[in-house]
């Protein structure tokens, strides 16, 4: 099966010569549909620079990322615009909604920019809306809706249409931790629905949730985490005296 | 304590036996803190003789128990005392990486990444039941979850933080901190006992 996201020995340096500073170096790194990898790390260790060549925002010095297969390099600029708005999703610290539209036109609102029909593109809206809980709020106003809603609507309309590939940058840093575990559990469901999700945090209680934990350090993979030692080995010493 | 003042809490509800004890008891942990009926008998023993449940009935050789009115003060007054968790105990991973500072020849961060790999697997397992769990439903079951899930949060912080800490530490003196040796000789002790 082709990999929802592949980064294939990416290497990304800034500035030349001496001065040269690399953000991230030979990492590689595959995502199936379904999964979800958190990648985790001390700042500057490159987490934001991946986030970035993985969504097509920033291209690779060297090495290959792929979206579904597709080399992003090989896309003209217009190609890739388009890739990134029909099959990837953002969400941020900053849940950056439209101020005066309501949470149902916020998500429809990049559908109805690549050409759906509005009452197409509303009907998928509202759909996403359902899916991370939010269907009764569809027509409030962002500022009638509290951080964690917000939040929950930038999820929504990240994964709105067909965008397989969700890609969040610190989605936790501005809500408290029940909240933060409500966003984590919409990014869940995106990814047992058969989505694929990166989560970018430096909070280890919300890295949990994904299915596999890449660890950064001055731009490389030092380490990955898959958790599979199974419930039982909890259970180790716990017993009460 | 906590077991025996989780049992009489249990008896402020309604008078139990034994056996349906220990299984309330273990129902409201997940079945992760099991308990064996010598224990929870050998626990009802103790606070019938501190007066705080007493013998209802009996019949063939099963015991009904129920709480005292001094067991019910005990009960309101558990749930409004803080509990002392042990403030200082001794740690293991303190010490190791106490002695990997001061011992040449061993990577601090490799061990300190050791340890939190180790505990980011456990917190991934912890939230992997939490995760398949109904939301909103075995409310005991998801506050025990929590507990084992911020406890090792806490942990893997302190470990980015020992990380940090010891970065700086070695860019400000460009080389390994050096070892006092009093210190090295005192944690080894430690680690001997």
């Amino acid at each position: 099966m082709t990999p929802a996201l592949e980064l294939s020995e990416a290497t990304r340096r800034f500035g030349s010569g001496h001065t040269a500073v690399a953000a991230l170096t030979n990492v590689s790194l595959a995502l199936a549909g379904g999964e979800m990898v958190a990648v985790m790390g001390p700042s500057g260790s490159g987490k934001t620079t991946l986030l970035s060549l993985a969504g097509g925002l920033d291209q690779p010095t060297s090495g290959v990322v792929r979206v579904e297969g597709t080399d992003l390099a090989a896309l003209s600029y217009a190609e890739l615009a388009r890739l990134r708005r029909k099959r990837v999703g953002y969400v941020f610290q900053q849940f950056n909604l439209v101020d005066g539209l309501t949470a149902v036109e916020n998500v429809s609102l990049p559908l109805e920019l690549d050409g759906v029909h509005r009452r197409q593109a509303n009907e998928s809206a509202l759909g996403a809306l359902d899916s991370v809980e939010l269907g009764d709020l569809a027509d409030r106003f962002p500022e009638e809706l509290s951080g964690g809603e917000q939040q929950r609507v930038a999820i929504a309309r990240a994964i709105v249409g067909d965008r397989v590939l969700l890609l969040a940058d610190e989605p936790t840093g501005a809500l408290d931790s029940m909240t933060g575990e409500t966003v984590l559990r919409m990014m869940r469901r995106h990814c047992d629905a058969g989505g694929a999700a990166v989560l970018v945090t430096h909070d280890a209680r919300f890295a949990a949730w994904a299915d596999r934990i890449v660890f950064l350090r001055d731009g490389r993979v030092v380490d990955e985490a898959t958790g599979g030692a199974g419930p039982e080995s909890l259970l180790d010493g716990r017993a009460v005296t | 304590m906590s077991v025996s003042m989780s049992l009489l809490a249990m008896l402020d509800e309604r008078p139990m036996y034994g056996l349906e004890l220990k299984n309330a008891f273990e129902e409201s942990t997940g079945g992760v803190w099991p308990l064996n009926v010598g224990q929870v008998y050998t626990t009802i023993t103790r606070l019938e003789r501190d007066g705080l449940v007493e013998l209802l009935s009996e019949s063939d050789g099963q015991k009904l128990y129920e709480i005292t009115d001094t067991g019910r003060e005990r009960v309101v007054e558990w749930f409004g005392r803080p509990s002392r968790e042990a403030a200082v105990s001794r740690d293991e991973v303190v010490l190791k990486l106490s002695l990997a500072t001061l011992k040449p020849g061993v990577d601090v961060r490799a061990v300190i990444q050791s340890e939190r790999l180790a505990l980011i697997g456990q917190l991934q397992e912890y939230t992997r039941l939490k995760s398949d769990a109904p939301s909103g439903e075995d409310l005991a079951w998801l506050i025990l979850l929590d507990s084992f899930i911020f406890k090792i949060e806490a942990r893997v912080r302190w470990l980015d933080t020992c990380e940090a800490r010891i970065a700086r530490s070695s860019d400000a003196s460009g080389r390994r901190m050096l070892p006092d040796s009093d210190m090295a000789e005192e944690v080894e002790r430690e680690v001997q006992r």
